[in-house]
């Protein structure tokens, strides 16, 4: 039996906010196989959001562990967490985060180019998972062209144009009308189903968490299974 | 990331900020045009008074007798007779002297035919037109021969002979010089006026013994001026000259010195620190413009940082190490102020010149100063782009994602 893909175990963060601690997250234990589609949902002010920062690898825990592939993340420095943020996760923001005036091919080369890939290589694989998106003819278009499914989706295409391992979404339908998020919904099942990504996918809608795999829901900081 | 796709990202960041990129470089072009400019014209300043010192002859010294006091009265330079040519002779034989010239000189009319022109008398030796560095313009110079017999012959400066002659040439003729009729063999070029004025063209010249014992009657000298081989020799010829003189003159321990000596290499000496010093303020202040350029950069970097935060959080999630973000607004910076001095060397050209065409002034613009304007614009974008370059890489990558 392979080892898990994403191992958490009594993970602690508390930031200050105005002044005032917060304890996010008061002893997290998670593990997610790989392939396996997760949603994890809550309230706002749950901590998600640094849940979602530290499985991302942009922040670090205060206490516990977290290893991602087998490696204590832990114990990297900033370069490596670059390094594996560039190649084994791949991010989907609620707005898009796309680079302002900067097309979308542009959009969907930038990991590459932090990933050292050279210039025809880039313009290559951007393409090709721009075409997977369904976005061929959409490659020179700048992000306030598109529309708020079409921005996802290239979101998605940068997301995975490194072959990442985990895929993690905050609130990947936040910001589209229910149309919209169906159908981004059915493409990251699909995603899941036939190319075998791995999903942690963050909601506060049942909805949407109701097409994962798996739901789990963050309460005072804690982990709990849904049904 | 290499640096080909490096200054890619920072060109198109720039090129989306088109209007205010160009407004930051044009303070760097003004910084290093006006760098270029200045150094220009002082260095112009400082070649035009090389030259005239050149004409002076800057090697050159000048030896006068002393004043000495009678009765309480003192009697201005020059007012003994206490040089002779045995002195001037001595002199000669000194290490690193190249020429010596002893003169006397008088001032009277002088005719030819219903003509007259009130001038310098200059008693002089063949060595005289080495001394000056002075060419003729036709003719032939006062020979040895000429000196050992006390001849009538005259050569005359510029200003003589246009005054008595027009345009016709002199030479032949034959001009009156206090009653003494001496024969035209030689005319010398212009030389122009002294830093301090005075024409030297007006002058006629005749054999130093002419003066001496057909003119007024004396056996003194006046004046003695020598070339040394070079500046420092000059001022070494300073000391041994006076210890030379006050041997032959036999002046005693207590005794002042009974004549006078002038070093043009100090004068040079100051006029060229003057210029120097001079060159120095003007790039000084031109540099201000290029550090106001330079603070131009920061400004605007800080700006562009503050405003990309989130754009600097999303390349940090999708995989940026902080010195890929460092580099890309460093290089931003740079290409700023590379871009800048690029343009700004051809204003400075530009300036340079049309300065050099308007203004009497010459402009002299060495590579060097373009290069120094150049490195310094460079140093500058270095300067000040490595302050909001790091501030940039520094952002905690989820606060920046958060940035509104």
């Amino acid at each position: 039996m392979t080892a898990p893909l994403l191992q958490i175990r009594d993970l602690h963060k508390a930031y200050v906010l105005d002044g005032v601690t917060i304890q996010a997250l008061r002893g997290i234990d998670l593990e997610v196989e790989h392939g396996e589609f997760v949603a994890i949902m809550g309230p706002s002010g749950s901590g998600k959001s640094t849940l979602m920062h530290i499985l991302g690898c942009l922040d670090v825990p205060d206490a516990g562990s977290y290893r991602l592939q087998g490696r204590d993340i832990t114990q990297l420095d900033g370069n490596q967490l670059a390094a594996l943020r560039n190649r084994e996760i791949g991010f989907v923001f609620q707005n898009f985060n796309l680079l302002p005036r900067t097309s979308a091919l542009e959009n969907v080369e930038t990991p590459l180019i932090y990933a050292g890939v050279g210039r025809t290589g880039r313009r290559q694989q951007a393409r090709a998972q721009l075409e997977r998106m369904g976005l061929g003819e959409r490659l020179f278009h700048l992000p306030n062209q598109l529309s708020g499914g079409q921005a996802q989706r290239v979101a998605i295409a940068r997301a995975l144009v490194t072959r990442p391992s985990l895929l993690l979404a905050d609130e990947p339908t936040g910001n589209v009308d229910s149309a919209t998020s169906i159908e981004i919904m059915t493409l990251l099942e699909g995603l899941n189903r036939e190319d075998g990504l791995t999903i942690v996918l963050i909601t506060h809608e049942p909805e949407v968490a109701a097409r994962a795999g798996r739901r789990l829901s963050l309460r005072d900081g804690r982990l709990e299974a849904l049904a | 990331m290499n640096w080909i796709t490096a200054l890619q990202l920072s060109l198109r960041a720039l090129w989306r900020n088109k209007t205010r990129a160009m407004l930051t470089t044009l303070g760097v072009v003004i910084g290093v045009g006006s760098v270029i400019a200045m150094l220009g014209i002082g260095s112009g300043a400082q070649q035009r008074i090389a030259d005239q010192l050149a004409s002076m002859g800057t090697n050159s010294l000048v030896i006068r007798p002393g004043s000495v006091t009678r009765g309480g009265v003192r009697t201005g330079a020059g007012g003994i007779t206490s040089l002779t040519r045995a002195d001037a002779d001595a002199i000669a034989e000194l290490p690193d002297v190249v020429a010596v010239a002893p003169s006397v000189r008088t001032t009277d009319q002088v005719r030819y035919r219903g003509t007259n022109w009130g001038t310098a008398i200059e008693g002089v030796t063949p060595d005289y037109i080495t001394v000056r560095s002075w060419p003729l313009a036709e003719g032939e110079f006062i020979s040895r021969r000429h000196v050992r017999a006390a001849s009538h012959v005259c050569v005359l400066g510029q200003t003589v002979a246009r005054e008595l002659f027009g345009l016709r040439s002199p030479l032949e003729e034959s001009i009156v010089i206090k009653g003494l009729a001496c024969t035209v063999i030689g005319v010398l070029t212009e030389k122009g006026a002294t830093a301090w004025g005075s024409d030297q063209d007006d002058a006629v010249f005749v054999p130093i013994t002419t003066v001496q014992r057909k003119l007024e009657g004396i056996t003194h000298i006046e004046r003695i001026e020598l070339v040394a081989s070079d500046r420092e020799a000059s001022f070494r010829l300073l000391k041994e000259i006076k210890t030379l003189l006050r041997q032959r003159h036999r002046l005693g321990e207590d005794q002042p010195d009974d004549f006078r000596m002038y070093n043009r290499a100090e004068l040079a000496q100051t006029s060229e620190e003057s210029a120097r010093v001079f060159t120095w303020l003007l790039g000084s202040i031109a540099s201000v413009s290029l550090l106001v350029g330079g603070i131009g950069i920061m400004n605007i970097m800080l700006v562009s940082v503050t405003e990309r935060t989130r754009e600097i959080g999303i390349r940090m999630a999708l995989g940026a190490r902080q010195r890929d973000i460092l580099w890309q607004f460093l290089l931003e910076a740079l290409v700023l102020s590379t871009a800048g001095g690029v343009l700004g060397v051809f204003l400075g050209l530009g300036g340079a010149l049309a300065v050099a065409r308007f203004s009497a002034l010459p402009v002299t613009v060495t590579p060097v100063s373009v290069l120094v304007a150049f490195l310094f614009a460079g140093l500058v974008g270095v300067f000040f782009g490595l302050h909001p370059a790091r501030k940039a890489s520094q952002l905690r990558p989820i606060e920046a994602l958060r940035y509104e």
